[in-house]
């Protein structure tokens, strides 16, 4: 591949936010433009890779099997006293783990733009925003070096940050202040053990440290000496755990999930939407790309924990939105519980249980990203999002409702629908590796039914209140525009995951098996449980 | 008929209803007539095609069994997922893929007819019924989805195919138990029937995952052969067992089985016609069909659960049926208490007799519901002549009188319900006589618990009788209670009548068997042998010399396989796939017990049912005595009844609430004020920290700064007054310093 796919995909929203820059800020149907064609030629680009993805090749540890390479020298200082040679690629490739969560963002963004045309507050600013944020995204997912890894992560923080903070709801800079600091503190835990690293890894064909993300799973041959060098050390140990709880914080696992709701209820409808649908899952990706094969000793050495972390999180999330009276607040708690799944199915540590949860990832991506669409619509209309002031929409707006039936059901996990296939993948794996907690955590389907159907009576059934008869008003053009493509997606995967899958298990596969040949037999935290 | 033919007809048979569905849904209003004769024109197709389905698979010639067939049914697979990665299975790395397809033996080949014509009936009597109703083409969609979930359970030959249309199932019984949502009582119902048979699907997805950890695959026949070369998950037959009853636990929300069984007689806020199709005919019967089709695999243990749930559930659902007065909630728990019959008979092994009334009950109970529905449209069309909004179209206490005005829905109700009471000449009298005669059997083989199978069941039978007579007595018999209403009751149309009428005459023997007195020669029963449980030595423990009381003379015609379940007691070695497909023992004794008792059974069983009869006959035409001060005196038992053992109350008071305003509340109090409040704690201790650095630096270190500053100030003041800048001043200073440095040194 010479043509520099990832660097475009990642790079063009950044050459539109530089048009937009520079467009006067009067222009506002110019801006939107500009973000339509730009995220739109992200989705096509994400296509055209998808098409030129190679599925049957591993990745993950294996350089020579990474898909649309891009490596280039990009800081080098050579001999610096104390460091040596300070080198830091720029390394971008992906593979069968990053594959699935580039076209989720392509995806995601491009519908977010449609989804922010109800923005009418600086909209240069926001759309400026909002690019910057699309790239840093997109970079998460294609980065290989650690560093430029690091770099994307942080750059999207700032825009996140404004996103809330400028455009949300009354409590909006609590929100945004809250998330900031709050995912500050998890990039120090990763920043720190990522210092770490790169002084343990040598790579062998320089001489010089590195930050190359590939390099540090093969211990063997890169971590001859230093703070890492030694497998089931306890500084080793002490780097995973700060590692999850950076990632955990962004998943967000119980008990660092508290920013999620708030920043969700106050951010605007565009921004929940790639909060839920493309954020979280940088979550989990960073565990599935950086804490389990470069710490994979101790990937299995927590297997447990990690299982328990992902029961609490869905019967914990699901019991909280049952509890709501917020449409939105409700959602983001049902998107605590959802991730679970995820977090039960990558601990399974087994092909079954990885895959679904990589495309958890992508389901609840496109899930959650339709039910925050779908609050947004009666919140444009009625400016409340109380569960307990509506009623009867069902006949008002018969379309809504068909969408929000596809989206809660898919939700639910109803078969036929996205969320079954995955759900039902994580549990198969799940329950192959620890019966107990996978047993337990299927209370997680039954209470998800209820607070959706409860939802769904409260809002859609019954009688519509005299005082939403005027305003309430079925999906525009642009509104079916959003969800459309997504209830198709979710339909599409529910009756034919196989694309989806096709895409992820050899890597996943290659992942799973890579992990558990670095640990030794019978050693586990709390195995006994 | 070739079995590509075969396979290709049913997968047709599955997927025309489904694009009925889609059509409705997407073109709905602007077909003609709304798609209603599409839609029914779509199902009768489909009824026909099921009918030379059954056709040409009960007259195929018999295959070789497999382990849990009695002849290898024919399957059409497809691959729907192939994961290219491999998992460990039973010591082995197999390849992970998921396949789905579909299967046709004798018990799917009858099924397709059952699901195909009630429902296809169903949507004819709909026309009338709905007519004028403003979601009319949406109805029909949503029976459309039915009738293809329901299909799919049916023709599946994975388990995780038949869980997925049990979901869709789920669905769209939830859309049309809600389909009027703007009242409050079916959006309430609707909720209510999803989340109770999800409880039941979570035991059945546990099961499920067992079998697929255990096996590796979902596949029916797959699973049965490996459980009979004696595989068992976790490797201990105990687990087989609680994956059999988890299993169960699916059939037990969908069956409406005791504890589960509530939200049926809640689903009746649907329109009657989907009370007909769903709620008594079909679906509610997929709990009973599952169990039909893993019986191969349940161990006695698993079966002797099953039993007793089935018993407690016909019971229970039996003395609440006497109680009400709402016509449609006598239907339903009459519904349960039957579908209690039916999963009852399967659990004590009685398997063609459980699924045979499975067949017998769709079509009398759908002739029930259809003919209530009759009625209700009736009485709901003179209330609202009468503008009266008031009174309950449902109340038997309304009616009376109405086989005049209704000659045709009289008929085919009566026949109906001479049908459920076991009344000799109809199809209720052949199944339920089979499976009286198969609880009876069990209860002298088992004995112990065992007993209260046959008890109960002649008890239910008795109780059956006795609330359908009085149902019809209080509906068609007497005077009408409410004249005014009365007087503008009509007979309803054609397209009402009609399904009546077809299902009313599928409710005589002769569509079973010719001899009115024994299904055993009927091609329903000969087309339903037992499957021979691959579980081996785990089925349940009787033998031919335990049944011995039981099994009586008939014994001499089957002394070969005498011999052979003899050599199978003396060396119980592990079974293997190869006799795994030959005689079970204990199954081989039932079915001897079954054949020694069918003639009492069949005598025990007319005479409960006459009494039965004779009991409503007197109480309620003859009125030997006065029901009022009867209730009165029996009061606190009929309030029991009448409020249903308090199941709703209990499950509301003890469950709902608690669950709903404590826990989750609790768990958002948690979440707002320790969790969060822990996190704003930290912020808050930061900050107050910082005032305090703050203060620090203000004070201490920047007051330190500026003292060094107002010290230095100060001594400058200070020394200020001593530079005057004159002379005088200075040469003191000097002489003063002299004189003191003079003294210092000296």
């Amino acid at each position: 591949m010479n043509f520099p796919f990832l660097s475009v995909i990642t790079f063009l929203p950044i050459l539109g936010m530089v048009i937009v820059l520079l467009l006067n800020k009067e222009r506002t149907k110019a801006i939107q433009t500009t973000a339509v064609v730009v995220t739109g030629l992200q989705v096509l680009l994400a296509v055209v890779i998808a098409l030129g993805f190679n599925a049957s090749l591993p990745g993950i540890n294996n350089e020579a099997t990474m898909q649309f390479t891009e490596r280039l020298p990009w800081i080098s200082i050579p001999q610096t006293p104390w460091f040596g040679e300070i080198r830091i690629d720029y390394f971008m490739a992906i593979d069968g783990l990053s594959m699935p969560m580039v076209v989720l963002t392509a995806l995601i963004s491009f519908l977010a733009v449609f989804a922010s045309f109800s923005v009418n507050k600086s909209i240069k600013g926001y759309f400026v925003m909002f690019l910057l944020l699309d790239a840093g995204m997109m970079g998460v997912f294609c980065a290989i070096d650690m560093f430029l890894f690091y770099i994307f992560w942080e750059v999207m923080l700032l825009p996140m940050y404004f996103l809330i903070g400028i455009w949300g709801g009354p409590r909006r800079e609590y929100a945004a202040i809250k998330f900031f600091i709050y995912t500050l503190a998890g990039s120090v835990l990763l920043l720190l053990v990522m210092i770490g690293l790169y002084f343990t890894t040598v790579d062998p064909a320089t001489g010089a440290h590195t930050f190359n993300m590939i390099s540090m799973m093969h211990p063997a041959e890169n971590m001859k000496e230093g703070l890492f060098a030694t497998l089931h050390s306890t500084p080793r140990m002490l780097a995973y755990i700060a590692l999850f709880i950076a990632f955990a914080i962004k998943v967000p696992v119980f008990p660092f999930h508290t920013w999620l709701p708030d920043a969700h209820v106050e951010a605007p409808t565009a921004i929940s939407v790639i909060l839920a649908g493309v954020l979280l899952k940088m979550g989990t990706y960073g565990m599935l790309r950086i804490s389990f094969p470069i710490f994979p000793e101790f990937a299995v050495y927590f297997q447990i924990p990690l299982m328990i972390f992902g029961f609490v999180n869905i019967v914990y999330g699901a019991l909280c939105a049952m509890a709501q009276t917020d449409f939105k607040k409700l959602i983001a708690y049902s998107s605590i519980s959802h991730m679970g799944y995820v977090i039960l199915g990558m601990a399974a540590l087994n092909v079954q249980g990885m895959t679904g949860a990589v495309m958890q990832m992508f389901n609840h991506g496109t899930i959650t990203a339709m039910l925050f669409l779908l609050v947004g619509v009666i919140y444009d209309r009625a400016h409340t999002r109380g569960l307990n002031e509506f009623g009867g929409l069902y006949n008002k707006m018969p379309l809504y409702s068909f969408f929000t039936v596809i989206a809660f059901f898919a939700a639910i996990g109803l078969p036929g629908l996205s969320g079954f296939v995955s759900e039902a993948f994580v549990f198969l794996g799940a329950f192959q590796a620890n019966p107990f907690w996978t047993v337990l955590s299927t209370l997680g389907i039954v209470l998800g039914a209820g607070y959706m159907l409860w939802t769904f009576q409260r809002v859609f059934m019954g009688t519509l209140p005299e005082k939403w008869e005027a305003v309430m008003s079925d999906v525009s053009p642009r509104e079916i525009f959003t969800l459309a493509p997504l209830a198709i997606i979710i339909l599409f995967l529910g009756v034919y995951p196989s694309p989806a899958l096709n895409m992820m298990t050899t890597s996943l596969d290659h992942l799973v098996r890579f992990v558990k040949a670095s640990a030794p037999a019978g050693q586990a935290f709390l195995g006994g449980f | 008929m070739s079995p590509q033919t075969l396979s290709t007809l049913t997968i047709l048979i599955l997927f025309l209803p489904l694009a009925s569905f889609v059509l409705l849904l997407a073109l709905g209003k602007r077909l003609p007539r709304q798609g209603d004769t599409i839609a029914t024109g779509i199902l009768f197709i489909t009824l026909a095609l099921s009918i030379v389905v059954m056709i040409g698979t009960l007259t195929r010639a018999p295959e070789p069994a497999i382990p849990g067939f009695p002849s290898a049914p024919i399957q059409s697979t497809f691959t729907w997922i192939d994961m290219d990665a491999t998992i460990p299975v039973l010591g082995q790395q197999v390849p992970l893929k998921i396949e789905l397809g579909i299967m046709i033996d004798n018990l799917v080949a009858i099924m397709l007819v059952v699901v195909s014509l009630i429902s296809a009936l169903v949507h004819l009597f709909s026309i009338g019924y709905m007519h004028g109703d403003k979601k009319y083409s949406r109805y029909f969609a949503y029976l459309g989805i039915f009738t293809f979930s329901m299909l799919g359970i049916v023709v599946t030959n994975t388990i995780l195919m038949m869980y997925i249309f049990w979901e869709l199932v789920g669905l769209s019984s939830y859309l049309l138990i809600g389909f009027w949502y703007e009242k409050p009582g079916p959006a309430y119902a609707s909720k209510k029937a999803f989340l109770v048979n999800r409880v039941g699907d979570l035991g059945m997805w546990i099961g499920i995952m067992m079998l697929f950890t255990t096996y590796g695959t979902f596949r029916f026949d797959e699973i049965f052969a490996s459980i009979a070369a004696g595989n068992y998950p976790f490797g201990s037959s105990t687990w087989l067992t609680i994956a059999g009853m988890c299993i169960f636990c699916g059939a037990i929300g969908k069956s409406a089985q005791f504890p589960l069984h509530t939200w049926l007689p809640d689903a009746m806020e649907g329109p009657t016609p989907v009370s007909a199709l769903i709620h008594a005919a079909t679906m509610v019967a997929a709990g009973v069909y599952l169990v039909a089709r893993v019986f191969p695999m349940l161990t006695g243990d698993a079966l002797l659960f099953i039993a007793i749930i089935g018993a407690v559930t016909s019971f229970i659902a039996g003395t609440i049926a006497i109680a009400q007065n709402d016509i449609k909630k006598v239907l339903a728990y009459s519904t349960v208490s039957q579908l209690g019959y039916m999963v009852l008979a399967l659990g004590v092994g009685a398997y063609g007799a459980g699924f045979f009334h499975l067949v017998t009950h769709a079509m009398f109970k759908a002739c029930l519901f259809l003919g209530s529905g009759s009625v209700i449209h009736a009485m709901h069309h003179s209330l609202h002549h009468l503008h009266d909004h008031d009174t309950d179209p449902q109340d038997l206490r309304n009616m009376g009188g109405l086989r005049k005005k209704m000659p045709w829905t009289f008929a085919t109700f009566l026949i109906a319900t001479l049908a459920i009471s076991g009344v000799p000449l109809f199809s209720g009298f052949l199944s339920k006589d089979e499976i009286l005669a198969g609880a009876w059997a069990f209860g002298s083989l088992r004995g112990g618990i065992g007993l209260m199978m046959p008890y109960i069941g002649f008890g239910v039978a008795m109780m059956t009788a006795f609330y359908m007579f009085r149902l019809v007595f209080l509906m068609f018999y007497g005077d009408p209670k409410r004249p005014d209403i009365d007087a503008h009751i009509h007979e309803s149309p054609a397209t009402m009548r009609i399904p009546l009428i077809v299902l009313s005459v599928l409710s005589f023997w002769f569509v079973f068997s010719f001899n009115p007195f024994g299904a055993a020669s009927g091609w329903a029963v000969k087309s339903l042998p037992t499957p021979v449980t691959v579980t081996g030595t785990h089925w349940y423990p009787f033998a031919h010399g335990d049944g011995h009381e039981a099994a009586g003379p008939a014994s001499s015609a089957t002394s070969h396989e005498t011999a052979d379940g003899g050599a199978h007691e003396t060396a119980p070695a592990p079974p293997t796939g190869e006799t795994i497909t030959q005689a079970n023992p204990a199954q081989e004794a039932l079915a001897h017990g079954i054949h020694a008792a069918h003639l009492s059974a069949m005598i025990t069983s007319l005479i409960v049912a006459s009494l039965g009869i004779l009991i409503a006959w007197g109480v309620y035409r003859r009125k030997v005595i006065d029901v009022d001060a009867f209730t009165a005196r029996v009061r606190p038992l009929h309030v029991f009844l009448s409020k249903k053992w308090y199941f709703d109350e209990i499950y509301e008071q003890w469950v709902v609430v608690p669950f709903v305003l404590f826990t989750t509340r609790a768990m958002a109090w948690f979440d707002t004020y320790v969790i969060d409040g822990a996190v704003n704690g930290v912020a808050s201790v930061t900050r107050f920290q910082s005032w305090l650095s703050g203060l620090f630096d203000t004070y201490i270190v920047d007051g330190l700064v500026n003292f060094s500053g107002y010290f230095v100030g100060f001594f400058g003041i200070v020394m200020r007054k001593s530079q005057t800048g004159r002379i005088q001043t200075y040469v003191v200073f000097v002489v003063l310093g002299v004189i003191m440095l003079f003294y210092v040194f000296y």
